[in-house]
């Protein structure tokens, strides 16, 4: 009875070694993306924490305090309002990431729900979707990104939403090919020899076996997100002012006052490029370990 | 090569028609009203007539379709429409930057490949070497590194060591070519790095690949040169992917010159493009998403070209 109930182990314990091993397998063969991965996670707490952790409050003016460089009080100084730089670092930290993955978990969603059902049902749509996506990309993803913020206005949700739209047409062609040839497997004509239907097919047996390179496209949209981010801020067209935005502590003033506060401009940027680099390096990897076939 | 050449020139003209569709629809499938949109963004407050009358003005109560068949048969003759926003036609308006634009692009492209090519064959010839990884750094760097922050440290640079900024008005390359030179070279300098990263990569992977073929081999075992088997044999084989991505980055370089001619301040097409957005001037919009597309498509046609002459075993078929 007790031998029995022994090795019943519980599904989720009998799981968690092999998740283990696979973890420690990255770790070990993959130690730029682990430090990237320590890095991202580094600056995810960092944004969490932010009400605790950050020194002033990020929108708080103070006209006593302006073009204050770096010191005891304001450890990477002051803006052209007052405002505590290092702050506005910390809380730009949120903003940073939740457009980031907000848009690319969205946009690679869709993009690939579109590229899975277009794989399986073919005919005039898919070729429609197919043309369409196709002259899309020859756009750059900043230009796609502008286009739909003039239609839709800026403001921190639209640019979500015009990151995540343009991120939808290069996904959509990645994933369509990968469920066009698992759309030929045999174990997919078996399921519809035993009748299941075209969603059954659809989100049992197709959508599985695309995970892996959805997952790549994730983790390379990720970067490249936060970088939009940072450049549609930069323009005024993405987050408004006064949020706590890398690209929007850059623009305007930054640039006016550079000689004179050359740590508005130093900083944001900086925070800017180690966030993306890591993202880009941990999604390197992420991509060697999971689908060594898409290594470019 | 010449019937080749005119095929794929005449199979241009429907890609075109498609792209048209498609931006008309991306532009106009505004929820609500443009004009109202327009107006209201602006902050004024207005009427319905007024909101009727502008929409006159700018054609827009014309049915859909009447709007589209207007707007692409002035294409072949370069009429675009006139902005909705200075009143101007959009073909002017285009002219009168593009040169500023096209210049900073080819100088940004000779800028990445100058650093890319050298770079990966560098990389590629000594792989795991630390030239490798120095090379690798750099180039994941420069995909990581925003391209209006290196112009910003650029300005920074030369505010601090010249106390200069380069002007902003913008001297034609003939009338003075040094003025037009100092004037450009920092944002080209500022796209042309974030460019190079990808062609980097590309000359490493690539010059890896043909340095593994058999003839290679042939050809260091009878003895030539290392300068003669790593040009004549190697990177002419290499080449070909590489040019097609420094090709296809040429034509993506409009994506770069958005961020930077607002940090230098010059007029140019990315700027044009951002005011466009700024002002919600949509006959422009689509006017520019044309010139983009059109880019891209004359480009991709230009590297087809310069495949066949590079590789006489590709057919012209």
């Amino acid at each position: 009875m007790t031998q029995e109930l022994l090795t019943a182990a519980p599904p989720a314990l009998a799981r968690s070694p092999r998740r283990a091993s696979w973890l420690g397998r990255f770790v070990r063969r993959q130690p730029m993306g682990t430090v990237a991965a320590v890095v991202i996670a580094a600056i995810a707490v960092t944004g969490a924490l932010a009400p605790w952790i950050a020194p002033y409050d990020p929108v708080a003016n103070d006209f006593g305090a302006m073009f204050v460089g770096p010191s005891h009080d304001h450890w990477l100084g002051t803006d052209a309002f007052g405002r505590d730089v290092l702050s506005r670092l910390i809380y730009g930290a949120r903003t940073a990431l939740l457009v980031g993955f907000a848009a690319s978990l969205g946009g690679a969603t869709l993009g690939a729900i579109v590229g899975v059902i277009a794989a399986y049902f073919r005919g005039p749509t898919d070729l429609v979707l197919q043309r369409a996506a196709d002259i899309l990309i020859s756009f750059p993803l900043i230009i796609l990104a502008l286009a739909i913020v003039a239609i839709l206005g800026s403001g921190t949700l639209n640019l979500i939403l015009a990151i995540a739209l343009s991120f939808v047409p290069r996904i959509e062609l990645v994933i369509r090919a990968s469920a066009m040839s698992i759309r030929g497997m045999v174990y997919v004509e078996a399921a519809r020899a035993v009748g299941a239907g075209p969603w059954r097919i659809i989100f049992r047996h197709m959508v599985p076996n695309v995970v892996a390179p959805y997952l790549v496209m994730v983790t390379a949209f990720l970067g490249q997100a936060i970088l939009l981010e940072a450049s549609l801020s930069f323009l005024g067209l993405g987050v408004n002012e006064p949020t706590a935005a890398w690209g929007l502590m850059l623009s305007g003033t930054a640039v006016e006052f550079l000689q004179r506060a050359p740590w508005m401009a130093i900083f944001p940027g900086l925070a800017i490029t180690i966030t993306v680099l890591a993202f880009n390096v941990l999604g390197d990897s992420l991509r060697d370990a999971l689908d060594p076939r898409l290594r470019t | 090569m010449a019937r080749f050449a005119a095929r794929r020139l005449l199979l241009m003209i429907p890609t075109l028609f498609a792209v048209t569709v498609i931006i008309f629809v991306l532009v106009r499938v505004v929820p609500g009203d443009i004009v109202e949109l327009r107006l209201v963004s602006g902050g004024s407050f207005v009427t319905p007539s007024v909101i009727e009358a502008e929409r006159v003005r700018l054609g827009l109560n014309k049915p859909i379709w009447a709007q589209f068949t207007q707007w692409i048969v002035g294409i072949p003759r370069l009429d675009l429409g006139t902005s909705m926003w200075t009143g101007q036609p959009i073909t002017e308006e285009i002219a009168l930057r593009l040169q500023l634009s096209l210049q900073l692009a080819v100088m940004a492209t000779l800028i990445a490949v100058a650093i890319a090519l050298p770079m990966g064959i560098a990389a590629a010839v000594r792989r795991g070497s630390w030239v490798d990884h120095a090379v690798q750094v750099i180039s994941v760097a420069g995909l990581a590194t925003p391209s209006f922050w290196l112009g910003i440290l650029l300005l920074l640079f030369l505010l601090t060591t010249f106390h200069w900024l380069p002007p902003f008005t913008f001297t034609p390359l003939w009338v003075d070519p040094k003025a037009n030179l100092l004037q450009l070279i920092w944002p080209a300098l500022a796209v042309g790095y974030r460019y190079s990263a990808v062609t980097t990569r590309m000359t490493r992977s690539s010059m890896l690949e043909v340095l593994r073929e058999d003839y290679v081999r042939t050809a260091w075992a009878k003895g030539l040169a290392a300068r003669v088997i790593l040009t004549r044999h190697a990177l002419r084989n290499a080449l070909l992917p590489v040019v097609t991505v420094i090709g296809l980055e040429f034509a993506f370089l409009i994506g770069g010159l958005v961020v930077t001619e607002q940090v230098f301040n010059l007029n140019g097409i990315g700027k044009l493009f951002v005011d466009a957005i700024s002002h919600r001037d949509y006959t422009l919009i689509q006017g520019l998403l044309l010139l983009v597309a059109a880019i891209y498509i004359l480009v991709n046609f230009l590297i087809d070209l310069l495949y066949v002459w590079l590789d006489p075993r590709l057919s012209y078929g």
